[in-house]
């Protein structure tokens, strides 16, 4: 995927008011399947499987045996014993080894990244996109669903009702042969491409967090903020001690919103968060907001500084702009509609 | 975009006009396209003396900071105030209303030493 086509503002506005299209085969996809797979995968990721029917899906996160995150992922139930996971693709070999030094009797793992394309359809028209191209075939699962199907050509299609911007849309995952005909057809009925650059933006907007940036193995989901994708009360997960330990005495970190509160330039990530004079953190993603006109930016900070409304500085090239937390995401629909196009 | 016939250009992007003796210094069509969308742009102080090759401003696009290096010696005058209220003059008007600040060159012939267009654009490739 380039990091633009046309510009990143204009691929960012295309899909907070349209429809645009990511090309997002670089990304991972697992099978999994037996009849032990939804425990094994039970007790190796953080979301509850047990509550996936059939055709659902959930975000779920792989930790390490100290809580920290290996990777984020989605989860799908695609049958009785069949399971559908899209993992981040610098996480693919990582995240296989990981899975499969941990396999057991009853389950099946396998890697079908390099076999299958795969393409994000997001925007307000996305479904309306959708429904020319493939609705005849399948059609769209609500939100967070999954839906499978075996295209005129023959090929094995897997439609999901999620995405990392914020807007309702589907990703389209296919066997590479038909990756062209696929993209083509969403194109021509009105998805705009879409880079690498627009794909940040949106994500931050909305405060998800990219791994590698936000996530590491060095900070646990709570500390992410992502408890609600943790379920302390199923059985044993990897990396559970330690997160019921946080709970107990308290989180080292918290991952906060921030913006500057004068003009300034726009905020990246490893610029310094400063707390009365003193380095309390650095930005772990930083970018200019499209639909909000300046710059957000997340950063792990001390529980007492995360909380919205904090007075910080961050330093940029030596220079200290004054900043504050605020609440995520950055960007919402309902508050700031966008001025029409 | 076509730049000015006496727009001389450094490797590092910046242009400058020949036998000016105030000149406005911007970037290339072909940087501004490169970067993207410019959202701001970091000054230098006017009546700064700077050498030829030292990093004198910031340009932010939505993808990255990059740095502007002086493309001559000489001295600071003035910076451009309207790209500081709208950086999108950078992309849509690099040669033009997009200048970032004006130089008075110590040595003017530093400038005609600099590479015209088409040899920039030969070597920007």
């Amino acid at each position: 995927m380039p990091v633009q086509y046309k510009g990143i503002t204009e691929e960012h506005l295309a899909v907070r008011r349209a429809c645009g299209i990511f090309d997002i085969s670089h990304m991972g996809e697992f099978r999994v399947t037996g009849p032990a797979a939804r425990d094994w995968l039970n007790s190796l990721l953080t979301n509850n499987t047990t509550r996936l029917g059939i055709g659902q899906g959930h975000y779920t996160l792989l930790l390490n045996e100290t809580g920290g995150v290996i990777d984020d992922l989605i989860l799908y139930r695609t049958g009785p014993e069949a399971w559908f996971l899209v993992v981040n693709a610098s996480k693919i070999a990582e995240d296989f080894a990981w899975m499969q030094a941990r396999l057991t009797g009853g389950v099946t793992l396998e890697n079908v990244s390099t076999a299958m394309a795969g393409m994000a359809v997001q925007g307000p028209r996305a479904a309306a996109t959708y429904q020319p191209v493939a609705g005849a075939h399948q059609e769209l699962p609500d939100r967070n669903g999954i839906a499978e199907f075996i295209s005129l050509r023959g090929g094995t299609c897997l439609v999901c009702r999620t995405g990392y911007t914020g807007e309702d849309g589907f990703e389209f995952f296919c066997e590479t042969g038909e990756a062209d005909y696929w993209w083509n057809e969403f194109v021509e009925h009105g998805a705009i491409p879409c880079g690498l650059g627009a794909r940040d933006t949106l994500r931050l907007e909305m405060g998800y967090p990219l791994n590698g940036s936000d996530l590491s193995p060095g900070r646990t989901p709570l500390e992410a903020g992502l408890g609600f994708f943790v379920d302390m009360n199923k059985p044993a997960f990897t990396g559970r001690e330690a997160l019921a330990a946080q709970k107990v005495h308290g989180l080292p970190s918290q991952l906060a919103g921030l913006r500057l509160t004068e003009k300034g330039p726009p905020l990246r990530a490893h610029y310094p968060v400063l707390s009365g004079g003193k380095t309390v953190g650095e930005l772990c993603s930083g970018g200019v907001s499209p639909s909000l006109g300046y710059g957000i930016a997340m950063a792990y900070l001390p529980p007492a500084l995360a909380a919205p409304g904090s007075a910080l500085e961050i330093d940029i090239r030596g220079k200290r702009y004054p900043a504050e937390t605020l609440k995520k995401p950055f960007y919402n629909k309902a508050l700031a509609p966008l001025s029409p196009a | 975009m076509p730049a000015p016939a006496n727009a001389r250009f450094a490797a590092s992007h910046e242009w400058i006009l020949s036998g000016v003796p105030e000149s406005p210094v911007g970037i290339s069509d072909h940087a501004q396209a490169e970067l993207g969308d410019v959202v701001y742009v970091e000054f230098p102080e006017i009546g700064r003396t700077v050498k030829a090759g030292e990093s004198v401003a910031v340009i932010e696009s939505v993808k990255a900071a990059s740095d502007i290096y002086a493309p001559v010696s000489g001295e600071i005058t003035a910076v451009n105030e309207a790209v500081s209220a709208d950086s999108a003059l950078v992309n849509a008007d690099p040669y033009g209303a997009g200048w970032l600040f004006k130089i008075r060159p110590s040595h003017p012939a530093e400038a005609d030493a600099l590479l015209d267009e088409a040899a920039y654009l030969a070597q920007a490739r």
